[in-house]
């Protein structure tokens, strides 16, 4: 079999992750990370870690500093403005939603299409409809993001990077200041992309979740990787992480606070 | 690693050089300012130039998405301004004629009443005083719509929907000023100069109508015209690229926002009067 014919989604060797506000501080170094189609990733760490860094790079925002960064077997490095379709199988959902607020929830979840394919405001709209009802914002569509509670408006950055059907998924911190509801919500949603949801033609999705605390991600399935002391630690499933020689994850995985509970 | 020279230039080099402590000697300090403005003269150089670049590049891609932009942007700029716009060019027009009328009328040299509203309106104070307005109304609001979309991370947002933040926010914004500058300025001449015959008229100066266009069509040469679309054009870009630049350029936190928005204004003051200085050496060179 060819192995380029089927190349890991992401894959980097080496790679030096600098801080957003400072290109020349690195947060992260050697980071050694394959990330096979249809893997399901919560990267953990604690707060200042460099979580966000960590997958704004994976997302194309940051260049690494320094060493290999791969997407579908092409190094990003090498992607330009012809490249564009190449980085959009990549979306991300940033923390806290971060829609424009001149626009309403509709046009916010509609904008990439309208710029990616030249089209008027109401045709792009019309377009997402389908999005809007699958992730229950249809009573929002016309609200301005400011009358909209952060639950909701986390769910319609979730649209909006789903819109244009990517084949990997970036979240960070997806469950930071939900509620139950809306906690629990997008865990099953989250899990239906990975497992291959119907609006993604029922192609697994590359599922990447970044979480202070890991616990509530537990699953035989998914992978954990581990941000501490600037070094990134793919650790493998839980049961792999759970047998884990280093004393210091067991102690981590212990100390989470779900796991106490 | 080693630093490319274009590297070195990098705002990160700018705020270094701001962050670390004032020398003693008063030169020493001067020098450093100067410096710091060159190197911020290169960032909004090598800004300018990737902006045009993006304008010319990209006027075809999502134009649905860009014109009603634009034409939002022209309307912030121009048309929502034109009141004020009327009130200034009426003050304008009754500042310069009192004053040059109270001194022409002195030395007998009435007949040089439009010569002198040639020059100080149409070639100087006209584009100037819009400059002046235009950066105090809306360069101000664009440094701290686009500082604080920078600080709320909009910029990243839209990079990672595939869309140029250049081409997004920054081209409306330039156009919307260059369009509204060259018009605002030309609605600002002709107000004043018909402002200032009313204060001539008022002050009962021997001028009929006719006498004083006379005086300003034989004052006014083509190089005028083509000084004034110049001018007014080249001062709307720069203003909307130094405010831009500004808010844009570098990640930002929410609390620098202001930092910035004094630093743009200063820079929006001295530049466009530097430019103001080489289109006189222009009119006198030609």
């Amino acid at each position: 079999m060819n192995p380029s014919a089927n190349p890991p989604a992401i894959k980097m060797q080496d790679v030096t992750v600098c801080a957003r506000r400072d290109a020349l501080h690195p947060v992260l170094t050697a980071v050694n990370w394959t990330v096979v189609p249809g893997d399901f990733w919560v990267v953990a760490g604690l707060q200042q870690s460099g979580k966000t860094d960590f997958l704004m790079m994976t997302a194309g925002l940051l260049y690494p500093q320094a060493g290999s960064y791969e997407l579908f077997g092409r190094e990003t490095r090498e992607l330009g403005e012809a490249d564009l379709a190449e980085r959009l199988r990549v979306a991300y959902v940033f923390e806290h939603g971060q829609l424009f607020s001149q626009l309403t929830i509709a046009e916010n979840i509609a904008l990439p299409l309208r710029y990616r394919y030249d089209l008027e405001a109401t045709e792009a709209v019309r377009e997402t409809l389908g999005l809007l009802e699958l992730l229950e914002l249809t009573p929002f569509a016309e609200a301005m993001p400011a009358s909209v509670s952060r639950d909701w408006l986390k769910r319609a950055a979730l649209a909006r990077a789903l819109v244009m059907r990517p084949r990997v998924l970036l979240c960070d911190h997806p469950l930071n200041g939900l509620g139950a509801r809306h906690g629990q919500w997008w865990r099953r949603f989250l899990d239906q992309l990975w497992r291959g949801h119907e609006y993604l033609g029922g192609q697994p999705l590359t599922v990447v979740v970044t979480a202070e605390d890991p616990v509530p991600w537990q699953h035989p399935e998914r992978r954990i990787a581990r941000l501490h002391d600037g070094q990134f630690l793919p650790l493998g499933t839980w049961a792999d992480a759970a047998r884990s020689a280093d004393p210091a994850v067991g102690e981590w995985l212990a100390a989470t606070p779900a796991t106490t509970l | 690693m080693q630093k490319s020279l274009g590297k070195i230039f990098e705002r990160a080099n700018v705020d270094f050089l701001r962050s670390i402590p004032q020398p003693k000697s008063f030169t020493d300090g001067l020098g450093r300012k100067l410096f710091v403005f060159l190197l911020s003269l290169q960032g909004i150089g090598a800004f300018a130039l990737i902006t045009l670049g993006v304008m010319a590049g990209k006027r075809r891609v999502a134009v649905k998405v860009m014109q009603p932009r634009i034409r939002q942007e022209i309307r912030r700029s121009g048309v929502a301004l034109l009141p004020m716009f009327f009130v200034m060019s009426l003050g304008l027009g009754f500042l310069v004629v009192g004053q040059a009328v109270a001194a022409l009328a002195k030395v007998g040299a009435m007949n040089y009443l439009g010569s002198t509203m040639v020059i100080v309106v149409v070639r100087e104070l006209g584009p100037l005083l819009t400059a002046m307005l235009l950066l105090a109304r809306v360069g101000t609001a664009h440094v701290i719509e686009l500082g604080t979309a920078r600080a709320m991370g909009e910029v990243e947002v839209l990079e990672t929907m595939g869309i140029d933040p250049v081409h997004y926010l920054i081209v409306p914004r330039v156009i919307g000023m260059m369009a509204a500058m060259f018009a605002l300025t030309v609605y600002l001449v002709l107000g004043a100069l018909a402002s200032g015959y009313l204060c001539a008229f008022m002050q009962n100066v021997p001028l009929g109508p006719a006498d004083y266009c006379q005086q300003l069509a034989a004052a006014l040469s083509p190089l005028d015209f083509v000084f004034l679309v110049l001018k007014t054009l080249l001062l709307g870009f720069v203003i909307a690229i130094l405010t831009c630049y500004h808010g844009l350029a570098q990640p930002l936190r929410l609390e620098e926002v202001s930092q910035v928005t004094v630093r743009a204004v200063t820079q929006g003051v001295v530049i466009p009067i530097l430019i103001d200085g080489g289109f006189i050496v222009l009119y006198l060179l030609t």
